[in-house]
């Protein structure tokens, strides 16, 4: 007996049948869902994001960011992710329309950072934290970002944008370090991350 | 149905016209299969020592940090890719044609073409690692090798799939084997899964979190359509022909494959528990995940009434010691999958070190295991030349795999004690932080423990490539055996590692 096109045919339908389930019916309820949004008067914007924020985006996504911080809040019953303070709500899918990547993340070895610009609001002390995170957290596993920043020996003025040190932290005497604009790029996204905004009804 | 009807050889003319068959198959498939194999072993040797970077800095933060392509959140996507892709793709590419074409009984199709499919896929991966660690990563887990690295797969396995299905359509055996089904399904499932979440994902991005729902049917596709039908088929393969007693049931192997098939491909998305997706979709995954039961009990149930009785072959065989604990292994992790996928006890595990170490013991304690045992079965045949030393082998297998088995042990308590304490509001996140530490730190020495292994492997390899020391007269074994010159396999040359 000739089983070949038995076999092909199972192969087949098995895996259009997930296919269609798991990819084609969520795309179609989320984009009807979306174009539902859209129609609302006081909808929120498609693109949440533009300019340094966006650029940002693009740095937390070259330098992986995502393998260690999480951008998802769970329901209120479902861990304790609203009672660690992460965020007043959980999040909905459409906190997440017009991210490119959409970077939830599956890992926990830092905090979750869907809504860091609500939860940790000074630019210096992102920069602090980003340039060695033991500054600002002592016993923090954070790699060091220093290659978003330049080190180099004051000449005349203080750059406005160098980063300020507690004093055993300070680098040389004579330099300063201040970010470059991948940095500050990274910053600006980080407080703009803000997926607190109230409900109209729960979401999916 | 058919299993009557199996051509054994029952003359000794028969028995002559089968060696020189299945030395005309060996010699097609030669240089395809060496190498694909060549290219996973150099893979294997750059994404241990990715891996062991990765795994330092975890708990060593400024161990060679510095230059932007050593940090973090770079090397572990290139870890990723590089044993995902580089090892276990081109290794299980490699098992999948050798086979194939000796399942079909009949000549590998298309070797030069394969040839370049090897060419193709290793500068895929050379671009594609190089894109990570140059910042260009995708940040979506499974499939961050930048825009311009996909191609080259799509088109080496367009390449394998249309090798793999011709040569089997040439079948001389009119009987299907129960791992044909599965190198069928694999070869045919990848490239579309592949194609598919690249297009929607990376190339023309659906908004929103149906990138995530995506990402994450493919992500476990990779190991539920694509390794596990390669690793369950070779065992289904390999498990006979060195015991040389049949598969112990034909109908338990069906309902194995057609329900792996039906339901492994709903599993995915129970990655995404509690997260901003609807609520039907992760339900239905968790459906999918736990009636895996069905298949991993079926398969394991077979598997082991095979081998029952004959366990004392696991003393002289390096191909059934790595293929029975890879096996084993994948009974485990199949089972402690579908539970960790029910919503009370993802709800610990989820975001933690735990399903770090399930993800190893699944692509390594059981794929790459399989992967290892097929490779020490396989290369002799092809390269006419035995492995340079049993202890060596002896040594790789227990580096490894009690490598893994430390790795996973340490991995599985620290991510539940950090999962139970991050659903504990009142334990500071720093004192979570501070409390994994250790079982990091034992990661690393496992890792340390793998890498030894993996370089013993990669010795042994080369040697046999080489034609290195001085020709063997029969097999290599763990231990002599008697009978170790005249040993036979069902259907295969004596003399030959088993």
């Amino acid at each position: 007996m000739n089983q070949g096109p038995t076999i092909f045919l199972g192969v087949f339908l098995t895996f259009a049948s997930a296919w269609l389930g798991l990819v084609v019916a969520p795309y179609v309820q989320l984009e009807a869902q979306r174009s539902q949004n859209a129609a609302k008067v006081d909808a929120p914007p498609e693109t949440p994001m533009e300019g340094l924020p966006a650029q940002g985006r693009q740095v937390y996504r070259a330098n992986g960011c995502v393998y260690c911080h999480s951008q998802q809040i769970r329901p209120e019953n479902f861990g304790s992710d609203i009672a660690r303070g992460w965020g007043p709500r959980r999040t909905v899918a459409q906190d997440y329309v017009g991210e490119r990547p959409v970077m939830l993340g599956t890992m926990r070895t830092g905090p979750d950072l869907a809504n860091i610009g609500t939860r940790q609001t000074s630019a210096a002390w992102h920069h602090l934290h980003l340039y060695n995170s033991r500054i600002t957290s002592p016993g923090s596993i954070m790699p060091r970002f220093t290659f978003l920043y330049e080190q180099h020996q004051v000449v005349g003025q203080r750059s406005s944008a160098a980063l300020t040190f507690p004093p055993e932290w300070d680098v040389k005497p004579g330099y300063e370090v201040v970010p470059t604009n991948e940095a500050k790029a990274l910053v600006a996204y980080l407080l703009a991350m803000d997926r607190s905004r109230p409900l109209e009804e729960p979401g999916p | 149905m058919s299993e009557q009807t199996i051509s054994i050889a029952q003359t000794e003319s028969q028995r002559q016209a089968f060696a020189r068959q299945r030395a005309a198959i060996d010699a097609s498939a030669r240089w395809p299969v060496l190498g694909f194999f060549t290219g996973s072993v150099v893979w294997l040797l750059i994404g241990t020592v990715l891996a062991l970077l990765a795994s330092i800095k975890l708990h060593s933060p400024e161990f060679l940090d510095g230059p932007s392509w050593l940090t973090f959140g770079r090397i572990r996507p290139a870890h990723l890719n590089t044993v995902a892709y580089g090892w276990a793709s081109q290794a299980g590419i490699g098992v999948t044609l050798w086979s194939m074409a000796r399942l079909s009984r009949t000549e590998l199709r298309y070797p030069r073409l394969l040839m370049f499919a090897v060419l193709l896929w290793n500068i895929g991966m050379l671009v594609g690692t190089i894109g990570i660690l140059a910042g260009e990563g995708t940040s979506i887990e499974w499939l961050e090798f930048p825009a311009f690295a996909p191609p080259f797969f799509a088109l080496a396995f367009a390449i394998v799939t249309v090798s793999t299905m011709v040569t089997f359509s040439n079948r001389r055996e009119p009987h299907v084997y129960v791992t044909q089904w599965y190198l069928i399904g694999a070869v045919f499932w990848f490239p579309w899964l592949y194609t598919a979440a690249n297009l929607l994902v990376i190339y023309a991005p659906v908004s929103g979190v149906s990138q995530a729902s995506i990402n994450w049917w493919y992500a476990h596709n990779v190991l539920g359509l694509w390794m596990t039908p390669i690793g369950v088929g070779s065992t289904y393969y390999l498990l006979p022909k060195v015991l040389g007693r049949p598969i112990y049931s034909y109908q338990l192997s069906l309902l194995g494959f057609w329900s792996l098939a039906l339901f492994y491909n709903w599993a995915g998305v129970h990655h995404l528990i509690g997260g901003p997706i609807p609520a039907w979709l992760i339900t239905l995954s968790i459906v999918g995940s736990v009636m895996m039961l069905i298949p991993v009990i079926t398969v394991a149930i077979n598997h082991h009434m095979t081998v029952l009785g004959s366990f004392r072959q696991l003393r002289y065989s390096p191909t059934l010691r790595f293929i029975v604990f890879g096996a084993m292994s994948y009974s485990a992790v199949s089972i402690q999958g579908s539970l960790q996928s029910l919503r009370t006890i993802n709800e610990v595990t989820h975001f933690t070190h735990y399903t770090v170490a399930h993800a190893h013991m699944g692509a390594y304690a059981f794929f790459t295991m399989i992967m290892f045992g097929s490779i020490y079965y396989i290369v002799p045949r092809l390269t006419g030349w035995e492995w340079a030393s049993g202890g060596l082998i002896s040594f790789h297998f227990w580096s490894t795999s009690v490598g893994v088995l430390v790795y996973f042990i340490a991995l599985t308590f620290g991510g539940w004690y950090q999962g139970l304490d991050l659903n504990r509001a009142d334990v500071p996140f720093m004192t979570i932080v501070r409390n994994t530490l250790p079982y990091l730190q034992i990661r690393s020495w496992a890792g340390m423990l793998m890498a030894a292994g993996h370089l013993a492997f990669a010795a042994l390899f080369a040697m046999n490539l080489l034609h290195f020391g001085k020709q063997r007269s029969g097999p290599t074994l763990f231990f002599d055996r008697p009978d170790a010159a005249t040993l036979t396999v069902i259907g295969d040359a004596p003399g030959r590692t088993v």
